[in-house]
């Protein structure tokens, strides 16, 4: 069922790189580096600005893809990646959106395990890349066979 | 301030212990990713999906494991990441997070990653790439 969705692509949302959300998420995973949320230290630093963590584009909106429906809950998070041109910088505004890569069965130890790849981008607004990311999603046969029904 | 560029393969970052996880770690991580799974925060959803209790988001462990990198903003960036969730984090586990430098290829410095509980097992794995300007 997931199958059929490979290809597919949401519509690009815009988000933007806001200053709270940047903070509230350095604070969540512990991460007290003044670049994140003192103006100083990013006004002295080599972007002339604050920057974000590497896993911020977590928090982004990437649009949705008619047909896709993921449960909310018995999913497992196999795998992630990220990949930057550069760090984001605070106040940027990004275009986001993210395509059905892969998707692929194998036998493991609770059945046949459904592995689903999404891949998500974040654009400038002239349409240049600046991260790419892709997840991982490992999917149970008891948790296909409730969504079949 | 310390700088990668003196650090030869084989070499470590200094590693990082955090605190025990508690489950107001977990709440601030649910409010500000937006991922609200319920296994991560409420131990009645966590039993119901068959676990012993809450286990902490694989994106909260992976949030932390990039801060070893953050001190070197000046000197460079993550340009890759990539990480395999290997064991659940519970509440109270003790998790060390450590990178040590793989490869050194003109300006890019290869690093492998993992964050272990405190039984020594890894919870997480992978590579980052730094890339240097």
């Amino acid at each position: 069922m997931f199958s059929e969705q490979v290809g597919k692509r949401s519509t690009k949302v815009k988000n933007v790189v806001e200053r709270g959300a940047v903070k509230k998420f350095a604070e969540a995973i512990g991460d007290f580096h003044p670049i994140y949320f003192d103006e100083e230290t990013g006004k002295n630093s080599r972007y002339q600005n604050n920057i974000a963590p590497p896993t911020f584009p977590r928090t982004f909106d990437y649009g949705e893809i008619e047909g896709l429906n993921l449960p909310d809950k018995g999913l497992i998070h196999g795998e992630q990646t990220f990949h930057y041109k550069r760090p984001l910088v605070i106040g940027e505004e990004l275009l986001c959106y993210f395509e059905v890569k892969k998707y692929f069965e194998r036998k493991g130890n609770f059945g046949e395990m459904g592995f689903l790849v999404l891949e998500s981008f974040g654009e400038d607004l002239t349409g240049q890349m600046i991260f790419s990311s892709t997840s991982t999603i490992v999917i149970s046969e008891a948790v296909r066979k409730v969504l079949t029904k | 301030m310390s700088t990668l560029t003196q650090l030869q393969v084989g070499e470590s970052i200094k590693e990082v212990q955090l605190d025990p996880v508690s489950r107001i770690d977990l709440i601030k991580y649910a409010g500000a990713s937006g991922d609200f799974n319920p296994i991560h925060t409420i131990d009645e959803e966590a039993r119901k999906a068959g676990l012993p209790g809450i286990i902490a988001h694989g994106m909260w462990t992976m949030g932390n494991l990039a801060k070893l990198f953050t001190p070197y903003f000046e000197e460079g960036y993550v340009q890759d990441y990539s990480i395999r969730f290997k064991g659940m984090v519970f509440l109270n586990d003790v998790i060390t997070l450590k990178a040590s430098l793989k490869e050194a290829l003109d300006n890019k410095l290869r690093f492998q990653v993992q964050a272990v509980n405190q039984n020594g097992r890894e919870v997480l794995k992978g590579e980052v790439l730094f890339s240097q300007y």
